[in-house]
């Protein structure tokens, strides 16, 4: 199993990425898992729990979104979601469909954290890898 | 208290993956094609090895191999006697192979030369004296950790990756496994030689590796007597020129 080695790197992806909100606390962490990237998130959440404890982001939540795999069928040319990973052949038309166009996804979408209201870091924050909103 | 979204949408293996990327560079600029060999223990990753190594230096080729385990030697040793440079690389518990131990074995070799030891023993001798380098290879096998879960989220580079699956271990075995055997770009069936001890049920085992991956070349090969061998031969050069 290497949830524990994906979670320390989400660990460290986010604290680096925090680096310009000095003081903020993490409330919220979202990840984007694939259903073809190898990765259970019961194991992940069991592992969070351990890679956070002795951090700053102890206590806060992992939210994990499941992305299902969908293929590009070049038979009947359309995209589909697969029904099975059993089989990987086209929704649609039931041929072989090989090329496989989400699904391996292991991402960090975003993080939720929780500022001081007087908190400066406001103006100029969102460098070039992140985007602010809310 | 303000609440704030701040939207980082990145690959959790980024360094991993922008590694794997530069060391793929690196081996296509050196001209030298790199596979990655995934499977469960004991499926027989290091005596197909051992004897692709042995029959493709007698074609010729310039070959050498990284071989993964969690501890010990054992499977360098096995692979050194063919005579090409081999380097083990010890995970010390952890499941797979990252970019980052491919990347510092190739430069130790470097500068130490193929075939020699990071640690004091003189075991994984080779012919080679000096220093050989990447660029002087013609292929360079990567024999992962024995596993077929975590492997296939970490990209080492390689060109080509390869699955195994040995008869003895059930037809369905691609069924179970999808994430890699999705991940891969051949597989071979090892141990042929004892299919027909085993019950093995060929029909079913192509039928499941074309289930989870539909355009793949299927080789059956045996280590021992060598049946299949020639193909999975043949298929390494073809992918070479």
């Amino acid at each position: 199993m290497h949830e524990l080695s994906i979670v320390a790197s989400v660990v460290d992806a986010v604290t680096e990425s925090l680096g310009e909100y000095p003081g903020a606390r993490v409330v919220e962490v979202r990840l984007r898992v694939g259903a073809l990237a190898a990765v259970v998130e019961d194991s992940l959440q069991f592992c969070w729990g351990i890679a956070t404890e002795e951090t700053e982001m102890k206590g806060a939540r992992l939210v994990v979104t499941a992305i299902p795999v969908t293929v590009h069928c070049a038979a009947c040319g359309t995209d589909g979601e697969l029904e099975s990973l059993q089989s990987f052949t086209c929704p649609r038309c039931g041929e072989p469909a090989a090329d496989v166009r989400s699904g391996r996804e292991l991402e960090i979408e975003a993080v939720e954290i929780e500022e001081d209201s007087g908190a400066s870091g406001v103006s100029g924050a969102g460098g070039a890898s992140a985007k602010v909103s809310g | 208290m303000t609440t704030r979204i701040v939207e980082l949408r990145q690959g959790i293996l980024k360094k991993n993956d922008e590694l794997a990327r530069e060391l793929r560079e690196r081996f296509e600029a050196a001209g030298v094609l790199v596979l990655n060999l995934v499977s469960s223990p004991g499926t027989g990753k290091t005596a197909l090895l051992e004897r692709t190594l042995r029959e493709l230096r007698g074609r010729g080729k310039r070959v050498a191999a990284l071989v993964g385990d969690l501890e010990t030697d054992n499977d360098a040793r096995r692979l050194a006697a063919s005579g090409a440079p081999v380097r083990q690389i010890n995970t010390h518990g952890i499941c797979h192979l990252e970019a980052e131990m491919v990347g510092k074995h190739l430069d130790g070799w470097e500068k130490q030369g193929l075939g020699t030891r990071d640690e004091g023993t003189e075991t994984q001798r080779s012919e080679a004296e000096g220093c050989v380098r990447i660029e002087e290879l013609d292929f360079l096998f990567i024999e992962n950790v024995g596993n077929l879960v975590c492997p296939s989220s970490y990209d080492l580079g390689e060109r080509v990756r390869v699955a195994l699956l040995s008869v003895t271990e059930g037809e369905d075995k691609p069924l179970k496994y999808p994430t890699l055997f999705n991940s891969v770009d051949a597989a071979v069936i090892t141990k042929m030689d004892i299919a027909e001890a085993v019950g093995f049920e060929r029909e079913a085992a192509h039928r499941n590796i074309r289930a989870i991956r539909p355009d793949i070349r299927i080789f059956e090969t045996s280590a021992k007597t060598g049946a299949g061998m020639k193909e999975w031969l043949g298929f390494l050069e073809e992918l070479q020129r």
